[in-house]
């Protein structure tokens, strides 16, 4: 994909233009790639000095009226979530958002791998990202605007229904995981099919997957299409969205029974301490609610109800 | 390699460590006493070890043309020789002046970050590779405290910043043929003419797109440069190519998975211990496909002996994380290869620990030497290992000859030298969802990548060592491409004995320690030995100190402007004068802890480590500056 040969960071040219006289300059358009990385520790500085505040919706400014842009961070490469065309489901709540609350919209694109909340958020190139895990430890988060599931995927003309890991079909069958990678960490499904002796029968695929291709995860949803595996465990929103556009009818059954480690509710991300920041998007979230669901419905996401969480 | 995402809570419950420096010179025993009162070469004794009845009759030396066609004066390969033994023949600086040692020059680099790696001197010209995004200065030493003859940035893809594990380093170039050879973080290799810094070749080796990156230093060896990738935490598929050195052309290609063809394992394949025979054992070690994600990456140092003409390098973790997903031996993951350059064939393997549980990537430093064992000389390959074992090989062979622990460390009882095979504590291996206590070393090892060297007066490898140990625990919700998990925390801890880091004189043949210096960070930076019988290294918190090979007593220090995680060299400049120089810049994986942007309560932070160093943001800042330094 020559579009994002200029990856990871693209910032629309009106950026700068917009910014509020007083708050110094954000980021030169566009940011080549050689010297992103000198330049960018300069360039905050540069914007720490001018005003003398930490950033625009810090807690040194909380006063929301002096928020003009919602910036956004996300992959540019990441269907259904988000794509830099604007494509995903974070982008169509980001605009609503944005709409909604008068401000400008700004996106800084960066690759969802290691370090994106470290280069982005923590950063300061952007205020908020889309989605965090409710409760997760590296950034402020509102309260959840959303809650899906993992869901076993299966063609509809090959293998009935999976429900559960202690499904004894599973035993014979070929299945298709995302990996995380080495970090001490990997998917659900990777634990409960270790736990059960079914190491074996896994057909791993890197999360990360090809970045050069569109949406590098969603090859675990196709590999199923194409029978590559016999059947996948995928988290909702990435399985809802590429069922939905196979051509070969493929059935989601959420992964049962319920438990924490296959269901997480979402919310939007922001600097810890943020804290009029935060309290902005979470009343802006439970304003849209019914709209945000009807997007996330449009979108094929499988939603679940917070009321079946357990802890 | 290693994890800077998924990683882990934090708590930095370790008290700081106090008692810096302390020297513990163990009590010196007689055939010490002798070397340090004879030249070496009378030296004689014959001492049985307790690890394998090996005897010393005599000191060592390097391989017949190690050190190729450099002088005594200059550095052209990383490890200074093809033994990788960063040993230098200068000896103006000595155990008797050293302590009059001062600041002969500096240069900054421009580039923050950790400096790893060392720089190369040919000739009159210094030459420095910073970290991404990976310039090249060429420095003028006949004029008074140096200037640029020219530099060179090499054109990269900026993504790589984002993929690579463990900070944005680089381990330097390698001096070949009129060229200056080093590898840019996208996975580039690229030759710059050494007189004009103009570009001679640029060829793309991995792909960033599905996680590659390169860090390594590369070798040459007749004629070939030898490259190997990164980001086995990417599940990247380890590999070594051999490049043209005239341009950069790929002539071999040897997989660390996969099926032998791929491995290039013909019928010359010769392993020592019947554990390492069969067919495809790149395949039948792992289920189903996952040695497509093997892991397995070349990350570290080659070296190469011009004798057996043999080829020599160990391999990174297998991928992916998590070892009940990967039932089997995971070969060829952490396993050592002795390789043919001429065209790659494998000649023999030793993995030294099957189905990794512990991250105890082994790509350090294969230093090979020749050295009387029994009273026989042997060709001998020392391999300090992140286990927490040195393991001294017959090289000729693959024949273990001994491994011996040289810090705390619990994961293994010892090693078997007849069958290979280690003996483990069942009780510190991880699992995911079990909590495991107090496993030590921790994954960053009992030492990383950072070298060791090896004086052939002293017939001692002096190894830069961690004492760091760690609890694998619980879950917690995590996050990446959209997708929500759940992972395990590492937390990290220094070991028992009251400090963190040790510079280990140690004799390979007795398998034992001689004398060290305990330190109370980690060590992160490598080692220069000189025939002065001076040794260097430097420290995370930024001394660079001098000690006496035999002895280690302290000879010398000076507080350089940042921690120290490079590699020290020695070299006679222009005026016949000896320099040593190293870098001083903060960074790495451990050394991340130090940047402003990484905070100390961030439970993320690189994978643990900050519970290790809680204390570095206060003992070093980020820097960049090349310190040189003359009597």
């Amino acid at each position: 994909m020559s579009s994002h040969s200029d990856m990871p960071v693209v910032i629309p040219s009106e950026a700068r233009d917009r910014d509020p006289p007083g708050r110094g300059p954000r980021l030169p358009v566009p940011l080549h790639t050689e010297v992103l990385v000198l330049l960018l520790p300069a360039l905050l500085l540069s914007l720490a000095a001018s005003d003398g505040r930490e950033n625009a919706y810090g807690h040194e400014a909380a006063d929301a009226h002096d928020v003009t842009a919602l910036r956004v961070c996300a992959d540019p490469n990441n269907l259904p979530f988000s794509n830099e065309k604007g494509e995903g489901f974070e982008n169509r709540i980001a605009s609503l958002i944005a709409s909604d609350l008068g401000l400008t919209l700004h996106y800084t694109w960066w690759p969802q791998r290691r370090g994106f909340v470290r280069n982005t958020l923590k950063a300061k190139v952007c205020d908020v990202v889309m989605e965090v895990p409710t409760g997760y430890e590296l950034t402020g988060h509102t309260a959840p605007y959303y809650r899906s599931t993992y869901v076993f995927v299966t063609r509809a003309d090959r293998h009935p229904a999976i429900r559960s890991f202690d499904d004894p079909a599973l035993r014979r069958l070929r299945i298709g995981i995302h990996m995380m990678g080495d970090d001490y960490a990997n998917s659900p499904a990777a634990a409960a099919l270790a736990k059960r002796g079914l190491g074996g029968q896994i057909v791993p695929f890197m999360i990360y997957g090809d970045y050069s291709q569109p949406d590098p995860p969603s090859r675990l949803v196709r590999a199923v299409a194409t029978d590559s595996v016999d059947v996948a465990v995928v988290w909702g929103p990435l399985a809802g969205y590429f069922a939905k556009r196979s051509r070969v009818r493929l059935v989601l059954t959420p992964v049962s029974p319920p438990s924490a480690a296959f269901q997480y509710s979402i919310s939007l991300g922001v600097r810890r301490g943020d804290s009029a920041w935060r309290a902005m998007l979470g009343a802006e979230l439970a304003r849209r609610r019914g709209d945000i669901r009807k997007i996330l419905e449009e979108y094929g996401v499988p939603l679940v109800s917070e009321r079946n969480r357990e802890r | 390699m290693i994890p800077m995402h998924r990683m882990t809570l934090v708590v930095a419950a370790a008290a700081a460590v106090s008692a810096a420096g302390a020297c513990s010179a163990k009590k010196p025993e007689q055939r010490d006493t002798t070397r340090a009162a004879l030249p070496p070469k009378s030296s004689v004794s014959q001492v049985a070890s307790s690890a394998g009845n090996l005897r010393v009759d005599s000191v060592a030396s390097l391989p017949a043309g190690s050190v190729g066609a450099q002088g005594s004066g200059e550095w052209w390969m990383p490890g200074r020789d093809f033994a990788a033994s960063r040993y230098s023949t200068l000896d103006e600086i000595n155990t008797s002046n050293a302590r009059n040692l001062k600041v002969a020059s500096t240069f900054s680099t421009g580039v923050l970050h950790g400096h790893e790696g060392q720089p190369l001197v040919v000739g009159s010209t210094m030459y420095v590779v910073t970290p991404y995004p990976n310039m090249l200065y060429a420095i003028d030493l006949t004029k008074p405290g140096g200037v640029l003859r020219w530099s060179y940035t090499p054109a990269t893809d900026q993504r790589a910043v984002g993929i690579a594990c463990c900070d944005i380093i680089n381990r330097g170039a390698v001096y070949a043929d009129g060229k200056i050879i080093y590898n840019t973080l996208d996975a580039q290799t690229v030759a710059v003419d050494a007189v004009t810094g103009k570009e001679v070749w640029k060829v793309r080796i991995g792909d960033v797109n599905i996680g590659e990156t390169i860090t390594m230093a590369p070798l040459v060896v007749k004629g070939k440069v030898i490259v190997g990738n990164s980001g086995a935490e990417l599940g990247v598929r380890g590999y070594v190519v051999a490049l043209d050195l005239r341009s950069g052309r790929q002539l071999w290609k040897a997989y660390s998975t996969g099926p032998d063809a791929d491995v290039l394992i013909g019928p010359d394949f010769k392993p020592f211990y019947a554990r390492d025979r069969g067919t495809d054992l790149g395949v039948k070690t792992w289920t189903k496909n996952q040695w497509k994600l093997g892991g397995g990456t070349v990350w570290g140092w080659v070296s190469y002996d011009p004798e057996t003409n043999l080829l020599f390098y160990a391999t990174a973790n297998p991928g992916v994380w998590n070892p009940d997903l990967r039932p089997g031996d995971n070969k060829w993951s952490i396993t050592l290869f002795a390789r043919d350059p001429d065209n790659g064939h494998a000649k023999w393997a030793y993995q030294f620990v099957k189905h990794d549980a512990w991250d105890y990537d082994e790509i350090m430093e294969n230093v090979l030497v020749y050295m009387p064992v029994n009273g026989q000389p042997r060709k001998l390959l020392i391999h300090p290992g992140r286990t927490g074992f040195v393991y001294t090989f017959d090289r000729t062979t693959g024949e273990l000859l001994s491994a011996e622990k040289y810090q705390p460390t619990n994961w293994a009882l010892r090693v078997d030298t007849r069958t290979g095979e280690t003996i483990e504590d069942p009780t510190k291996r991880t699992h995911e969802g079990v909590v495991t206590r107090d496993i030590c070393p921790s994954s960053t090892g009992a030492k990383d990548q950072q070298p060791s060297a090896f004086s052939p007066r002293s017939g001692l490898l002096y190894i830069p060592a961690h004492n760091v140990c760690m609890d694998y625990e619980g879950v917690e919700a995590n996050y990446i491409a959209g997708t929500p998990y759940l992972g395990a925390s590492v937390k990290m801890f220094p070991g028992p004995g009251n400090y963190r880091g040790e510079l280990v004189a140690w004799d390979p043949v007795r398998a034992r320690t001689v004398c060290s210096v305990k330190e109370d960070l980690p060590l992160w930076s490598g080692v220069l030995a000189t025939a002065g019988d001076v040794v260097f290294y430097g420290t995370m918190d930024g001394w660079f100190k001098a000690i006496d090979a035999h002895t280690c007593a302290e000879l010398w220090k000076f507080k350089t402007g940042s921690g120290i995680v490079g590699n020290p060299i020695a070299y006679k400049g222009p005026d016949g004068k000896e320099y040593i120089a190293v870098y001083s810049g903060i960074g790495g994986w451990m050394g991340a802890v130090a940047f402003p942007d990484v905070s100390t309560d961030d439970p993320y932070t690189a994978l643990g480590v900050a519970g290790a160093v809680p204390d570095l943001k206060l003992k070093s800042a980020m820097g960049g500056t090349l310190y040189v330094f003359a009597l």
